[in-house]
């Protein structure tokens, strides 16, 4: 029977197509963490993430916003000295978190993820105002009121879609996507 | 005349309408001819990888097999489309497994990936392919006096590219003189605008858009450029909002590189989508007019 694999053996699984392995390679010097202008609002630092796989601490990096505060700039994956892909890591954390960890409270970038994607399998390309519409009801009234002005705005100026386009040969493109995904169940 | 596969980006089909104009305009004044690529299909922005990185790589894998059918190098003018495709194409040239899997569902519309046309920026297309010399020469109305700050942003840069040196670059300063601009030194002019974050984080990508624009403005900035779609909304619409947040009082312009070169060189600014912005340029155009 097979061996369970440990936490931070599945993260390397997860990541064999990297350069470098995240786990292996960190010499935690926190420079991804020093360039990374979201890192104010993570619970925890990129290094910090990768030192916490390293523990097995499992539960603590599936409960942590780190990689959804992540906005797939670069600049960690720019500056780390072993070469490792930090920002590629923080995506494969998403997946792996949407993979293992669906049942918990769902964070808005893991939701707002899947609206895209169901947004392009459906229409083959993305449509603004359907993405952004269900999160501008779970802010404050001023903000409510400042975002409904900016979209006057931007309506007045010709600058906001009133419906999706649909591309032409959106059936083929979904019997695309179904070959990569013939379970069909995406998102 | 050089001609390039064009791909728009669902972001230009709107939102960025007047990045997409003045792309279409100031390539053909610069002889360059942008055929769009026909049935295009969205990217997968950053969002799409969230989910599932194959599924992503497919997505640009029809569009390169679309430009590859019309024998053109594929030219886009969002840094987020740009950053994609390369990349799509660099993963599925270096491993053939994923290629012949990727083929295998593209069959499915009659479509297949060879690997035989480049991804370009169009930022990149007018600096190396039209080159700055050219530029120079068609320029007629020189933006003299200008203070523009060169937003680069993240993914036209990063990540890392063989040969490319990100941490330095200076080819839209370049570009900037070139049309009579006056590049500021701009220190955080390849740091995040926050990107999506602005839908699913907004307190991060405000802190974030500010930070941009008060670096912009205490080196005496007067417009920002921007290459990108999603860097020209989250700077420009949130401005509002990020006055409001930190009892700043920003309105400083942000345009796309493509409208300031066609103004330099001689197109009208409403061919250009000009006024279709929330913070107005005009005020500081004048300065430049005539």
């Amino acid at each position: 029977m097979a061996r369970a694999l440990t936490f931070e053996q599945e993260i390397a699984n997860l990541f064999y197509v990297m350069d470098s392995n995240p786990v292996q390679a960190c010499i935690q010097c926190g420079l991804c963490s020093g360039t990374c202008p979201a890192v104010a609002f993570m619970q925890h630092s990129p290094r910090a993430i990768i030192a916490m796989i390293r523990a097995g601490q499992k539960t603590a990096v599936l409960a942590s916003n780190a990689y959804w505060a992540c906005a797939s700039c670069y600049a960690c994956s720019v500056k780390c000295p072993q070469g490792i892909d930090v920002a590629a890591m923080m995506y494969g954390l998403k997946r792996y978190a949407l993979w293992r960890n669906h049942y918990r409270r769902v964070p808005p970038g893991a939701d707002f993820s899947r609206r895209f994607v169901r947004l392009i399998t459906r229409y083959g390309r993305s449509y603004e105002p359907a993405l952004a519409a269900p999160y501008l009801l779970r802010r404050g009234l001023r903000d409510l009121l400042d975002e409904v002005r900016t979209a006057l705005g931007l309506l007045r100026r010709g600058r906001l879609p009133l419906l999706p386009r649909r591309i032409r040969r959106v059936d083929r493109l979904r019997r695309v996507i179904g070959q990569i995904l013939p379970a069909g169940g995406l998102a | 005349m050089r001609a390039y596969s064009y791909y728009p980006g669902c972001s230009l089909e709107r939102m960025a309408a007047s990045y997409h104009r003045s792309a279409m305009e100031t390539a053909r004044a610069l002889g360059v001819e942008l055929r769009e690529l026909e049935d295009w299909n969205c990217c997968g922005a950053t969002a799409y990888f969230h989910i599932d990185e194959l599924l992503a790589t497919t997505l640009s894998a029809r569009n390169l097999a679309l430009a590859e059918q019309q024998g053109l190098d594929v030219v886009t003018p969002c840094s987020g489309c740009y950053k994609n495709m390369y990349f799509a194409r660099e993963h599925l040239r270096q491993d053939p497994d994923l290629a012949e899997h990727v083929n295998t569902a593209l069959a499915e519309d009659g479509l297949q990936f060879r690997g035989t046309v480049h991804v370009r920026h169009l930022l990149e297309v007018l600096v190396q392919e039209v080159g700055l010399t050219e530029i120079r020469r068609r320029v007629t109305r020189p933006l003299a006096g200008l203070r523009v700050a060169p937003y680069y942003g993240c993914q036209i840069l990063r990540p890392h590219k063989p040969g490319a040196r990100e941490e330095a670059p200076r080819f839209f300063e370049d570009l900037l003189t070139a049309i009579g601009a006056t590049p500021v030194e701009f220190p955080l002019r390849d740091r995040c605008c926050g990107g999506s974050l602005i839908v699913t984080h907004r307190p991060a990508a405000l802190s974030m858009v500010y930070a941009l624009l008060q670096d912009a403005a205490d080196h005496d900035a007067e417009v920002v450029a921007t290459a990108c779609p999603l860097c020209q909304v989250n700077l420009e619409c949130y401005q509002r909002q990020v006055n409001r947040t930190f009892g700043t009082g920003f309105r400083l312009p942000v345009l796309y590189f493509t409208q300031l070169v066609g103004l330099a060189l001689g197109i009208p600014p409403q061919r250009l989508g000009v006024g279709t912005e929330l913070v107005s340029p005009a005020p500081v155009l004048a300065k430049v007019a005539g």
